[in-house]
């Protein structure tokens, strides 16, 4: 499988990261390598095996469904970049 | 005393319960050691005044008695975790000016135990290299140097600047965190001890996630025995990550006899790797033939996955990372890009993310965005979890056929020079890890112990591998390690 410019340019778009479209190519090229090197995967016979997903069997804890560290609002607010009245402010969001 | 920077934090806790010293004259001379290391870029945000005060409150607690071993001892904080009011930034330039509300569990537990803070240390950005050269802040730099070539070296990473500020004395020991090799390889690279405990064992709450299913925290020290009284108060239960264990911490220093009479060490012989240095072949045969002589059955084992961890790994970490990074959007905290006319919120997340993530971390968040996407899920992410499984499997056979740890070297190098790796492709950088990261993804405790040095006369590693939760045991063997292999050498200081 090889990544053209545009799976490059599109793979950005879903991350949310502005990729220059003179910087796509080297991008490309990148996600190639690893890539390449990830395909060594398909060598493994996984036939029958779960996909992993704790190392440790474990079941998660339950807790009570309250509010136990509520009512911080300054605090949650004081690192934002820009925030209002007591609410996180951003560009308009609908038109 | 003189020189009380150089003390191993036993040796510092013995000098305090005596009177011989105090937390406050071991703080001044660990502030003044880093006030003199500015070339070494290890320690990035310094915390004097913090250190000094805490410091008198944990002479007042030695002196009303009963105070607990990490009472008085002055540490470096890698900067992936939370410290209250000080700035936490991950080496990121999207975290710029954070500080956090809270104090991470791990830190927490030190401080509760009368740790002293120092400041916060230099690091790969958001824990993804291993060189330390992905820092906003710039390379950290190993005090060790090839003889009388001043090339500057890396400290390995993403755990750099703690490795740095470790054998540079610039503290007594510090705290890193540990993914695919973080805590392991860095220590390796400069002389000092490294553990990363079993996943679950220490809380990853307040620790600034890469990938959450392998990061796990751990201490970086100048000894077996350090690591031992560190890492037991590090651990905790915490209902704050639901992944933390609760099962009871032991005191692991007490399991430090240095007796592994009967025990199985299994050398996996997939570990053997084309175009390994000669010394680190001769290194683990050393390690093998010390462990030996101290009484161990030393058994060759199988691990037939081994080669295919790095692949898995570099389709979990990248995938969980891009999961975790999402959060970094310019709404909540950190950096926000400067908005042309017209810009809404989808040029906002996009030009904030493009210029607070350098470029590996952009890169990393990429390829687990394509190998999470639509169509690609199940060929790679399914995929390598399910190889994972395999890995996993692989030591737990190696463990129920009565192998109590596996020796092998920590790292496939020593030291590589800062800007050698900058023209290899970016696999050839992830081939550090490649005898680290299967600990991780199977979850289990892993010890880097120093175990010589190379015809350059820099550090080398040996790592062991032990059974989930059995740390005690995994460092009792560690100190027989260290015990039969002398390292003692340090770097001549030249910064």
């Amino acid at each position: 499988m090889s990544i053209d410019t545009a799976t490059a340019a599109r793979v950005a778009k879903l991350a949310r990261i502005k990729v220059e479209d003179d910087q796509l190519p080297a991008l490309a090229e990148e996600f190639n390598t690893i890539l390449g090197f990830i395909e060594q995967l398909n060598e493994v016979d996984v036939e029958g095996v779960e996909p992993m997903t704790s190392v440790t069997p474990q079941r998660l804890k339950r807790r009570e469904d309250v509010v136990t560290e509520g009512d911080q609002q300054a605090r949650i607010l004081s690192n934002a970049p820009d925030a209002r009245e007591g609410f996180f402010a951003v560009p308009k969001v609908v038109e | 005393m003189s020189d009380l920077n150089t003390l191993t934090i036993a040796a510092a806790r013995d000098a305090l319960r005596k009177g011989d010293t105090t937390a406050a004259a071991l703080t001044a001379a660990c502030l003044s050691a880093i006030e003199g290391a500015g070339a070494l870029n290890a320690f990035v945000h310094n915390t004097p005044d913090l250190a000094m005060q805490q410091a008198e409150a944990a002479d007042a607690r030695i002196q009303a008695g009963d105070a607990p071993d990490m009472c008085g001892i002055p540490l470096g904080i890698k900067d992936l975790f939370c410290t209250r009011g000080v700035p936490s930034q991950a080496a990121s330039n999207i975290l710029k000016g954070f500080k956090p509300e809270y104090e991470s569990t791990v830190t927490q537990n030190l401080f509760d135990a009368g740790a002293v803070m120092l400041g916060k240390l230099n690091m790969d950005e958001f824990a993804m290299g291993s060189s330390n050269e992905t820092s906003a802040y710039g390379n950290a730099v190993n005090p060790w140097r090839r003889g009388n070539d001043d090339t500057a070296l890396t400290p390995g990473g993403s755990s750099g600047g703690s490795a740095s500020a470790v054998a540079a004395d610039l503290c007594l020991a510090a705290t890193g965190t540990d993914t695919g090799g973080s805590i392991r390889q860095p220590a390796a690279f400069t002389g000092i001890t490294g553990i990363k405990p079993t996943y679950g064992r220490c809380s990853r709450w307040g620790v600034v996630a890469f990938a959450s299913s392998l990061d796990q925290a751990g201490p970086m020290t100048k000894d077996v025995r350090d690591a031992a009284i560190m890492l037991e108060t590090m651990c905790s239960y915490d209902a704050r990550d639901s992944t933390s264990m609760d099962i009871p911490v032991p005191n692991f220093e007490a399991m430090l006899t240095g007796d592994i009479k009967g025990k199985t060490i299994g050398i996996p012989r997939e570990y053997r790797l084309d175009g390994i240095p000669d010394e680190i072949d001769a290194l683990w045969t050393a390690g093998k033939e010390m462990l030996a002589d101290a009484g161990a059955k030393v058994v060759d084992i199988s691990l037939p996955h081994t080669k295919y961890a790095l692949p898995a790994y570099y389709v979990i970490a990248p995938a969980e990372a891009s999961s975790n990074l999402a959060r970094y959007d310019g709404v909540r905290y950190g950096h926000r890009a400067r908005l042309s006319h017209g810009d809404g919120i989808t040029e906002m997340y996009e030009k904030t993310r493009a210029e607070g993530f350098g470029h590996e971390v952009q890169r990393r968040v990429m390829v687990g965005t394509y190998v999470l996407s639509a169509g690609f899920y199940d060929a790679y992410y399914n995929r390598a979890r399910k190889v994972r499984a395999l890995i996993k499997k692989d030591f737990d056979d190696a463990f129920a056929a009565g192998v109590d740890a596996i020796l092998t070297p920590a790292t496939p190098s020593s030291a590589f020079g800062l800007g050698e790796m900058t023209d290899a492709d970016p696999v050839q950088m992830y081939l550090n890890d490649v005898f680290t990261v299967t600990v991780n993804l199977a979850g289990l405790p892993g010890i880097s112990v120093p175990a010589g040095v190379d015809a350059k006369g820099l550090p080398l590693g040996l790592q062991l591998i032990g059974r989930p939760w059995e740390e005690g045991d995994l460092l009792n063997t560690a100190y027989a390690l260290e015990q039969a292999a002398g390292f003692v050498s340090k770097p001549s200081k030249w910064w």
